[in-house]
């Protein structure tokens, strides 16, 4: 139960711009992507983040659209590995807590203790793993409650009602609202999906709510946020590194984020 | 049944399991529900059993290779399975699904294909009931297997190319999970081998136990009893559990092949991708290597997790063979029995031309899981 463990920084996070009255915002950057990324977190962070989550990338990222594939695929050819991405966030000091998020098997080879272990290391307070479901999470969960990880579950549009308090009560952090059936994209209208994935949570859930997965624009982040706590925009973000648009002008996207939540 | 049932949660020992998104869990929740309910049901199996035998053509027969005995040293028996409809083992498999497909109310299949050879059998369970079939098949398959491109698109199918990391069945299994995931509400994903999460490991090998209790069968009549040993190639490893379901009992020795550029067992060590704990090639960070094969059908870099489990047990054993030795057993098939084989079950028989010096005197029953025609081009390039 959530009353077993002390509040993470994340949790602590994201529950403090929420009980300012405010709406949270979660941007994804791919590790590794680019010479600057690290440089692209701490302007995010500046620019009204309030966590920052981190891909480690995978050679099968099943849950991933086009944009995060590629993006993927053009850091391992840049030979990012999950250690150097790791490495250069140790000590990065961006200002906010920071999550990263991976495939099971990178967690799985490197041993699950010492996946753990290495996130605290280098400073990142939650994880979030797409392809380990509900049925399949207890060894993560316990390895990561142990080593003070935030494991960050999914609930996904397709669960029965009965299933949404069961991962409320497992996730850490946030509970991370699937907003559509699909991988990761930005879509051209917000999914109906999202805000009834949002507005099921709410109702089961005290634990900060944030809808991910096809929130691509300002317009469609503040319309899931008025049905949850937050938003994580993915795809979106990672199309401007992808660009080449640096860490000013990815920030400036995810300004624009913060200052349409703000208005809302 | 003679090989074990997995575990509630879909284990065979430390493998298996169900690591797929949580969008998918309750889609494969219910088709294990619906599986275990048809598998039960009386008019269900009937429906399959007259499939299997009037529109598929079984029982595949058994061939005592006469002239290739005498050569190698040992009494070497076919399981024709490349005599099916369609040309290989996999129909057994997707008649099952499809049938089961159309009474979950799923009107669309999804497949991914290497060679084609699932793909084409999905594809023509799909015309046969009257379903929309969407085959994933990565651009370098799609160059080498034009052919069974080809049949796909005559029966109906829609062919779409994957495009992502190596471009080969790997990719083409993220893709069909991909579509599943946003299309899962009227798609059922049928998917090609004893691979995936639970139950597909356990329900694609009970569609193909068919096959190993009439291997079984035609070994009573024809050795007088199981043989020494049985052999098949491993990709995923669908061909190969069916026929061991049919030996698991016996004192009979289990050996799947597996190609040296796919060796998931042989030069693997676990891990978690396609839904599945198993032996799986990867480098030291987790990142799933390319296969390299001769064969699309066995261009894979992971395993069933059953056959992850009888390794570890040591009920099989798995050996590979190269790409040239695959080469030299297509020929040696050809020439000394008129049969051109798929280059899977190629691989089997090349293992068994290397080890004939051990296999002497032995009786060996290869699983013939296919037929040679969809490889001919492709070896007409390379044998010239």
């Amino acid at each position: 139960m959530n009353t077993d463990l002390p509040t993470g920084p994340l949790e602590a996070a994201l529950r403090a711009r929420r009980d300012g009255g405010g709406k949270c915002l979660v941007p994804y950057l791919t590790g590794g992507l680019g010479g600057d990324w690290v440089e692209t977190i701490r302007a995010v962070a500046a620019a009204g983040a309030d966590v920052v989550e981190v891909g480690i990338p995978f050679s099968d990222p099943v849950m991933d659209g086009p944009t995060i594939q590629a993006a993927n695929e053009l850091a391992l050819a840049a030979g990012a590995t999950p250690t150097s991405i790791l490495d250069s966030l140790r000590g990065a000091d961006v200002g906010v807590p920071l999550a990263v998020m991976t495939y099971y098997n990178i967690a799985y080879r490197m041993g699950l203790e010492r996946f753990a272990d290495a996130l605290v290391e280098a400073g990142v307070s939650g994880c979030i793993l797409p392809d380990l479901p509900l049925e399949e999470a207890d060894p993560w969960l316990e390895v990561a409650a142990a080593a003070g990880v935030e494991a960050i579950l999914l609930a996904a549009p397709t669960a029965p009602d009965e299933r949404l308090p069961r991962i409320c009560e497992r996730t850490r952090g946030f509970v991370y609202g699937v907003g559509l059936l699909g991988v990761t994209g930005v879509r051209a209208e917000l999914a109906a999906s999202a805000i009834q994935i949002a507005t099921r949570l709410k109702a089961v859930t005290d634990v900060p709510v944030l809808i991910g997965v096809g929130v691509g624009t300002p317009t469609q982040a503040v319309e899931a946020s008025g049905h949850g706590d937050g938003v994580v925009v993915g795809s979106a973000v990672v199309q401007r590194m992808v660009d080449g648009a640096g860490p000013e002008g990815v920030a400036a996207l995810v300004a624009d984020f913060r200052s349409a939540l703000d208005a809302s | 049944m003679s090989l074990s049932e997995p575990t509630p949660d879909g284990r065979f020992g430390d493998f298996g399991g169900r690591f797929v998104p949580e969008t998918l869990i309750p889609a494969v929740l219910e088709l294990e529900t619906a599986f275990r309910e048809a598998w039960a049901d009386p008019s269900y199996r009937a429906e399959l059993d007259g499939l299997l035998a009037d529109y598929a053509g079984r029982p595949s027969p058994m061939t005592e290779c006469h002239n290739l005995s005498e050569e190698l040293g040992c009494r070497l028996l076919l399981k024709r399975e490349d005599l099916n409809h369609t040309g290989s083992h996999k129909i057994n498999n997707v008649l099952g699904q499809a049938l089961l497909a159309r009474r979950m109310g799923k009107t669309r299949l999804l497949a991914e294909t290497g060679a084609g050879q699932h793909g084409v059998a999905a594809a023509t369970a799909a015309a046969l009931l009257g379903m929309e079939c969407c085959v994933y098949m990565g651009e370098v398959d799609v160059r080498r297997q034009e052919l069974n491109v080809f049949r796909m698109k005559l029966l109906g199918a829609e062919v779409r190319t994957a495009m992502s990391g190596s471009r080969t069945l790997k990719d083409a299994v993220n893709e069909a999970m991909r579509d599943w995931v946003a299309t899962v509400e009227d798609s059922h994903y049928c998917l090609g081998s004893v691979m995936g999460p639970h139950p597909y490991p356990w329900m694609v090998r009970t569609f193909h136990e068919v096959l190993g209790l009439e291997a079984r069968e035609q070994s009573e009549a024809l050795l007088g009893g199981p043989p020494d040993v049985v052999v098949a190639c491993v990709g995923g490893g669908s061909n190969a559990i069916g026929i061991f379901s049919g030996f698991a009992d016996a004192p009979t020795e289990l050996v799947g092949v597996e190609p040296a550029g796919g060796a998931a067992i042989g030069r693997g060590v676990p891990g978690v991708v396609h839904g599945m704990e198993s032996y799986l090639m990867q480098d030291e960070f987790g990142q799933v290597l390319e296969a390299e094969s001769i064969s699309a059908g066995l261009d894979y870099p992971g395993v069933g997790p059953e056959h992850s489990y009888l390794a570890a047990t040591g009920r099989a054993r798995y050996e590979s063979v190269t790409d040239a030795e695959v080469v030299e057993a297509f020929q040696l098939l050809s020439r000394s029995e008129g049969i051109i084989p798929a280059l899977e079950p190629a691989h089997a028989l090349a293992w068994v031309s290397r080890e004939r010096a051990s296999l002497a005197g032995r009786s060996v029953v290869l699983n013939l899981s296919g037929r040679g025609d969809k490889d001919v081009a492709q070896m007409m390039e390379i044998l010239a």
